[in-house]
């Protein structure tokens, strides 16, 4: 029984990805669940488990393929009497990690663009933007053939109507791509006032967003037309791997959408400090992970979740609604030669210290291999970053959408402080609190701040708290 | 300052923002439109004047003969209506006098306006050293330093080499404008819109033409039914057409040019007069020193752009004929406002969603967006409705009956996505097909905007009310 093994769904966002290896060849014999190809995506390096034990019969991706949801990756005789192998012959396939098939509107291949004329003074190949042929947009997408190419997920069923020119240059101007935009004309012609409306929404927060519910879609990050650099000495253009194209477009929307504001305090760390130290020099003995300061910090940044809940949260500005989050997952920003990545620490409050310390050693590991999962990399409801490791006095972090705040720590210092009469040195770590000023105001972040700061002052807090 | 003596003129060099090499339609205009933002410009051609093909042996000329052609034309007509003149005498030398008159007064405007706007106008060849240069030969200044360039040295008539001879006889579209003479026996060598143009003139002053066209039918690229009535009418003014035919040798005789044919038409060999080859036009991108520079050309031979008319090389750009088809006027005066644009920073790309294609013959057939023939090769369903100028009031008036107006749209929307006109004034017909594309109108809109009566304009309005059924002069019973 033939199986074709097409990319199963990898989860929001993600539509595809580069095959970075082909861990099989026709003729190998397969297990389920057995890796097949590793596909690096636009965040992490993943292995693709095969749907079914047998033998592979089609290898259709090579390395360096790019490849996109549902497309064909391998064809597998599935073992005679295997559980998984499907009853008809060759099925598609959809793999473990997606549930139930969402409903997709299959769409053909979209058709050939004219062919660029090369026939005597004939009319000239139909422009990107006014592609005729598209449905009507107040009409609901049927997935009927009329209908034909409608690029799923990639912009909003009827936009990319007929733009006159005038319209067309105002789109270019404001960096909107016309594909994007759904017309309000007859047979969906954009108008000015379209393309202002959709230039307002991409400025307003996701959820405001008309025409592509759900999914955010790919934030357009207006290109703006860059010097001839050349002139003024050698220059090199090196392409931009995938983690950071990822990470131009969430801190753009970020940016684009959150009113930041960043709150500043430092927490007094002494205590704290010596009482790692004592810890640890047990803990290397006993030859487990050290205790890190991020470690207490996203124990007490827990505590000062639950106690101002709003920081725990997500706005729903087109409902009008807080989305107040009843679990603690907390994003962990980590540096890596890729670039940025934040694996996710869940359920923070019922971890002990010991258990997240481990939990962080193997996460930033994985991380910088590239090796975390996309399961790793989802659901936090807040993020630290320490930059303290490699200096700086402070800085103003972006917030992480759809999260409402994030944390930022810069190298401790120490300080000569008046305990009572005496003068002692203090060691003080920098506190860095951006939030969502939208649903935060400014004297509750300062509570939360010093709530955290009173945490990291008072370890025992930790203890009846955490 | 003292003035250089004339020898040392030439090594002078000058520093411009954008230097701007052919004065075409596409050249001068990008020239214009960049001077306008306040550019330092440069504008380099070999002509005294701006102007290019189009003005010089293009375009203007050859419109100047077409209209002396059609009042011929037309005085033969009038018989029809009880007018009679006389066979017209023709005073070839004042119609080439009067000829030159039209072109000079065209291009003396340019220079003006160039002058007006501060342009450097170098009459010159410009050839590349490099990014930064080009040298310009037998000109005031040898030397160009720009920011940015625009190539726009359009194209030349493409001659096949085995009908390359060397013999006053044998014309080029430059030489048949010329008006050497009235020659009896001219062959016209290539079916599409020049040679049909001038067979039109020559026909008209009296030549007896045979065409020879290798594709199955006469102006390729344009539907079918759009070249029929031009082809009737054709019948009786040209001896014979003969399609799917090639010239196989030309040789000159004492008697005039041997040529010898094969194919549908037949083989034969005659001799004509005169022969004028019209097999089509090559980008003009030799001798330019396009290889000192990082542009690159493309498997046709145009220069490689990109949508704001960037070469491979940033400081680059080219438009007009050199930098693709179609090689129309129009389309370089279109990329000439995108490259100035470009260059002075805005957002700029060339991205029509129709251009437009004139035949000047009688009756004159233009269309634009997309063609029916199109449609069926890209599988694509169309909506289409002609409307035949025998409904038109305007038409019956003139006598002028032939003429049919098409509109081709989607089915689904009703969005208007080519139009098509043959008819006497078809070429100014047109351009409402071409608003109604690029701003994205649907039947509905052309069928209910007023349009003027008694006029032609009115065939548009009537073939988009055809579109649902039966339009006010034509009643197209509703299908059960």
């Amino acid at each position: 029984m033939a199986i074709k093994f097409q990319l199963p769904d990898l989860g929001e966002d993600t539509e595809g990805g580069t095959v970075v290896k082909v861990l099989v060849a026709v003729g190998d014999a397969v297990e389920k669940d057995q890796s097949v190809i590793e596909l690096e995506t636009d965040k992490a390096l993943l292995e693709v488990p095969s749907p079914a034990s047998g033998k592979i019969t089609g290898v259709h991706v090579a390395e360096g393929d790019e490849i996109r949801v549902d497309e064909l990756i391998l064809t597998i005789d599935a073992a005679v009497g295997s559980d998984d192998a499907p009853a008809e012959p060759a099925v598609p396939v959809k793999a473990p990690p997606n549930v139930e098939p969402k409903t997709v509107i299959q769409a053909p291949a979209k058709p050939e663009p004219r062919p660029v004329a090369e026939t005597p003074p004939a009319s000239v190949p139909g422009p990107p933007q006014p592609e005729p042929s598209k449905p009507e947009p107040p009409q609901p997408v049927a997935p009927s053939a009329e209908v034909g190419a409608v690029p799923v997920a990639a912009k909003p069923a009827g936009a990319g109507g007929p733009a006159s020119p005038s319209t067309r240059k105002l789109a270019r101007e404001l960096g909107v791509d016309l594909e994007q935009v759904l017309g309000s004309g007859s047979a969906g012609r954009i108008s000015k006032d379209d393309v202002m409306a959709f230039a307002k929404s991409r400025l307003a927060p996701d959820s405001d967003r008309e025409g592509a519910p759900g999914a955010p879609g790919p934030v357009a990050v207006t290109p703006i037309e860059l010097p001839d650099f050349s002139k003024h000495g050698p220059i090199e253009r090196v392409k931009l791997n995938g983690i950071r194209k990822k990470t131009i477009e969430s801190m753009t929307r970020s940016w684009t959408t959150i009113p930041h504001v960043t709150q500043f305090d430092e927490a007094d760390t002494t205590d704290l400090e010596a009482l790692r130290r004592r810890r640890n020099e047990q803990l290397l003995a006993g030859g487990k992970a050290k205790l890190t300061a991020t470690v207490f910090v996203i124990k007490a940044c827990v505590s000062a979740l639950k106690a101002f809940p709003q920081f725990n949260s997500s706005l729903d500005v087109a409902a009008g609604e807080m989305i107040r989050k009843d679990y603690f997952n907390i994003g962990m920003a980590v540096d890596t030669e890729h670039g940025l990545l934040v694996p996710v620490l869940k359920d923070v409050d019922k971890k002990s210290l010991l258990q997240l310390s481990d939990e962080i050693k193997d996460l930033s590991e994985r991380a910088r291999r590239r090796k975390v999962s996309l399961d790793d990399l989802r659901g936090a409801t807040f993020t630290v970053t320490n930059l303290g490791g490699l200096g700086g006095t402070a800085f103003t972090p972006i917030i992480n959408h759809p999260e409402v705040a994030i944390l930022g720590l810069a190298r401790s210092q120490k300080r000569v402080s008046m305990t009572g009469e005496r003068l002692e040195s203090r060691l003080m770590l920098p506190l860095c609190l951006s939030y969502d000023h939208r649903l935060i105001d400014g004297s509750d972040a300062v509570r939360f701040t010093r709530k955290i700061a009173e945490m990291l002052e008072d370890p025992g807090l930790l203890l009846l708290e955490g | 300052m003292t003035q250089l003596p004339e020898s040392s003129q030439s090594h002078k060099s000058l520093k411009v923002q954008v230097c701007v090499i052919g004065a075409g339609p596409g050249g001068y205009a990008a020239a214009f439109h960049a001077a306008d933002r306040g550019l330092k410009v440069a504008l380099i051609d070999a002509e005294s004047k701006p102007g290019g093909v189009c003005l010089h042996r293009g375009c203007i000329p050859s419109k100047a003969l077409l209209h002396a052609a059609s009042l011929i034309e037309e005085s033969e007509l009038a018989a029809n209506w009880g007018i009679h003149f006389e066979r017209p005498r023709v005073d070839l030398d004042r119609l080439r006098e009067w000829k030159g008159e039209v072109v000079e007064r065209m291009v003396s405007g340019l220079a003006g306006l160039c002058r007006a706007r501060g342009i450097e106008y170098i009459q010159g060849t410009a050839v590349f050293v490099d990014s930064e240069r080009v040298a310009v030969e037998d000109a005031s200044v040898a030397m160009v330093q720009f920011e940015h360039a625009i190539l726009a040295t359009g194209s030349s008539p493409a001659i096949p080499a085995a009908l390359r001879i060397d013999s006053p006889r044998l014309m080029d579209s430059t030489a048949a404008l010329e008006l050497p003479d009235v020659p009896e026996k001219l062959l016209v060598i290539g079916g599409g819109y020049i040679g049909l143009e001038l067979a039109t003139v020559y026909a008209a002053l009296g030549s007896a033409i045979t065409v020879v066209e290798m594709t199955d039918g006469l102006l390729p690229g344009a539907d079918r039914d759009l070249v029929r009535p031009l082809a009737a009418r054709l019948k009786k003014s040209i001896s014979s057409i003969l399609l799917e035919t090639a010239v196989t040798s030309i040789s000159e005789t004492k008697d005039g040019l041997e040529v010898t044919w094969e194919g549908k038409g037949g083989n034969a060999t005659q001799t004509f007069d005169r022969a004028l080859i019209s097999v089509g036009r090559r980008p003009n991108t030799s001798g330019l020193g396009i290889e000192n520079t990082a542009a690159t050309l493309d498997e046709n031979g145009f220069v490689r752009v990109n949508p704001a008319r960037r070469t491979e090389d940033p400081r680059i750009y080219a438009i007009g004929d050199v930098a693709g088809q179609p090689m129309l006027a129009h389309k370089a005066t279109a990329e000439a406002k995108v490259a100035a644009a470009a260059i002075a920073g805005e957002p700029a790309a060339f991205d029509p969603a129709a251009i437009p294609a004139v035949v000047f013959t009688d009756p004159e057939i233009a269309w634009t967006g997309l063609t029916e023939t199109e449609a069926k090769e890209q599988g694509r369903k169309v909506k289409v409705a002609r409307f035949p100028w025998g409904a038109s009031g305007r038409a019956v008036t003139l006598d002028r009956t032939d003429g049919m107006t098409k509109l081709i749209t989607d089915p689904a929307n009703g969005l208007v996505l080519g139009v098509g006109i043959v008819g006497p004034g078809a070429g100014d017909l047109i351009a409402e097909g071409v608003l109604a594309i690029e701003m994205g109108a649907v039947a509905e809109d052309l069928a209910a905007v007023i349009h003027p009566h008694p006029t032609l304009s009115e065939t548009v309005m009537e073939s988009a009310e055809l579109i649902f059924g039966s339009a006010t002069h034509m009643h197209r019973p509703a299908k059960k």
